[in-house]
């Protein structure tokens, strides 16, 4: 199911729901109130400046880092109070920022841990091979030994080996190259095209606005912005992400 | 021939200790816990290998198939209930635990089954022997020692770098919240590592006591070997762990010939100087 309508989500049942989402480190509050959606099949961009508080929604989502009294629904489920083996056994699946691969395991292997839930759908190791087919080249090789773009494939890879219905990759292009950024972006249609969610979190924005619907800006812990990617414009952006 | 004679029962011996230090390194390996207590755990091995032939009559060898799942399974057991809530950040807390884990096992032992010394009688095959040349022969005990610890060694290799279980592991081990994302549930991985440790315990505790006397008070001593076995190989290789095993063997065999009260010291000393001058063991695994 694609969602239709950009710029009236709530129409559409959504996938995943976030109400009310404060979270914390210790004492220091990273999320206020933040309240996001997300309809099935359905691709949005968060971005935002370094420390904005987007890679903590993230975590957040799925129980990496402890919220209060949040309401984080997928699929009209309460995940909040899920830990984190539990939350992505029902569809979600995170390429956490900094790629962050098994080092001690092979290219393959960490492809084979990303599929371990068995949970059915398109991705197989075949699939994940057409579509990035270095990794094929490159499947024995212990995954340090990848470039920082081929590692984040690798990482990719193994998120979609669990056959997600939700994608979420953080900080997709930082730190690789521009050439790299352009060949992953290229690979993107074809995840969204079989029917997978997926939330692109971005600072380099160019990128995100282009293969987003909807897009959210983070500032300070906060939602300073959302909207349909195209109604928005340059000015509006650049206000909401850098508070000027 | 005396000299080759004790290196070969170096050697052999050495497979012993190689079983000491497997599971001690697998827990290390799996979750960074330095467990001071599997010296006695190992006694405690021994002990319930006692109790099970005491009770059935079975030949100490084959209690093996007894006391390793029951050892197995309380391993499950203890990790669930007790290790696994002192894993974290912070590496004191699962030490300072399996300390007291120590202690508390040693005065159990002695309340249960006194400060006697025991040992299990394995029969007729404790003095059989393959004579080589005039002047070496190789017990069929240390040879069957020797060989468990071959084969368990290659079994737990083979776990570990060619199972769906030992690639969860391995992930556990090198990143517990991206292992966690990939659906792997830490705690219960923890408590089938800390299973196989202790299943490899009492392989280990069995063989002990069939070898020597043994009593409360001899799991620390166990403990030293097994870590000295592990620090000699390399951390986080198991062949290196045989070889470590092996090596602290035959530096024993081989002060014992000097003097026997050179025995232990020649093998600390070994140790010793590869701590000294090689101090990531001397076949540290390759990362990447």
């Amino acid at each position: 199911m694609k969602s239709i309508s950009g710029s009236r989500p709530m129409a559409e049942p959504a996938l995943l729901e976030i109400e009310n989402l404060n979270a914390f480190y210790g004492t220091f509050q990273a999320l206020f109130d933040v309240a996001i959606n997300i309809a099935a099949g359905e691709t949005i961009a968060v971005i935002g400046a370094n420390s904005a508080g987007k890679s903590t929604l993230m975590r957040s989502i799925v129980g990496l880092t402890p919220t209060r009294d949040a309401s984080i629904r997928f699929r009209g489920e309460n995940l909040a109070t899920l830990e984190t083996q539990h939350i992505v056994r029902r569809g979600i699946a995170l390429v956490p920022e900094g790629r962050r691969l098994f080092r001690s395991l092979s290219v393959e292997e960490n492809l084979l841990a990303g599929g371990q839930l068995k949970r059915k759908g398109p991705w197989s190791l075949e699939r994940v091979y057409h579509l990035f087919p270095i990794l094929k080249e490159r499947r024995a090789q212990p995954s340090t030994s990848l470039s920082g773009g081929q590692q984040q494939m690798v990482a990719i890879g193994r998120a979609l080996m669990a056959n997600p219905d939700l994608l979420m990759i953080d900080e997709l292009s930082l730190g690789l190259a521009p050439i790299v950024i352009k060949d992953i972006y290229a690979a993107l249609p074809k995840i969204t095209g079989e029917g997978t969610a997926s939330i692109i979190v971005e600072q380099d924005t160019g990128q995100a606005l282009a293969v987003a619907k909807r897009v959210y800006c983070l500032r300070g812990g906060r939602v300073t912005l959302e909207g349909a990617a195209r109604s928005l414009s340059r000015e509006a952006i650049s206000a909401a992400y850098f508070g000027v | 021939m005396v000299w080759v004679n004790a290196i070969v029962q170096g050697i052999l011996v050495g497979g012993l200790y190689a079983l000491f230090a497997a599971g001690l390194s697998l827990i290390f390996g799996v979750m960074r816990l330095v467990n001071i207590a599997h010296g006695d755990l190992i006694v405690l091995a021994a002990y319930m290998a006692l109790t099970c032939v005491t009770l059935t009559d079975l030949n100490p060898l084959l209690a093996i198939f007894v006391v390793a799942p029951f050892s197995a399974l309380a391993g499950y057991a203890f990790q669930r209930l007790l290790f696994n809530r002192t894993l974290g950040a912070d590496i004191l807390p699962p030490l300072l635990v399996s300390f007291g884990l120590s202690v508390i096992i040693q005065n159990a032992l002695l309340q249960i089954y006194s400060a006697d010394s025991r040992k299990l009688n394995a029969g007729g095959i404790e003095i059989a022997s393959i004579p080589i040349v005039q002047g070496l022969s190789i017990g069929v005990l240390p040879l069957l020692m020797f060989v468990t610890a071959i084969l368990t060694i290659g079994a737990l290799q083979f776990m570990f770098y060619a199972t769906p279980l030992g690639r969860a592991l391995r992930a556990t081990s090198d990143d517990q919240d991206v292992a966690r994302l990939m659906g792997y549930d830490n705690k219960h991985l923890y408590a089938i590592a800390m299973a196989i440790s202790l299943a490899v315990v009492a392989i280990a505790g069995i063989f002990l006591a069939v070898r020597t006397n043994f009593d409360p008070a001899l799991g620390p001593q166990r403990l030293i070997f097994g870590f000295e076995a592990v620090i000699i190989g390399g951390l986080g290789n198991l062949w290196g762990t045989l070889a470590g095993g092996v090596i602290l063997g035959v530096a024993q065999a081989l002060g014992a010939m000097i003097d026997p009260g050179w025995q232990l010291l020649a093998g600390h000393l070994v140790f010793l100087a590869i701590l000294a001058f090689r101090p990531e063991g001397l076949f540290p695994r390759v990362d990447g």
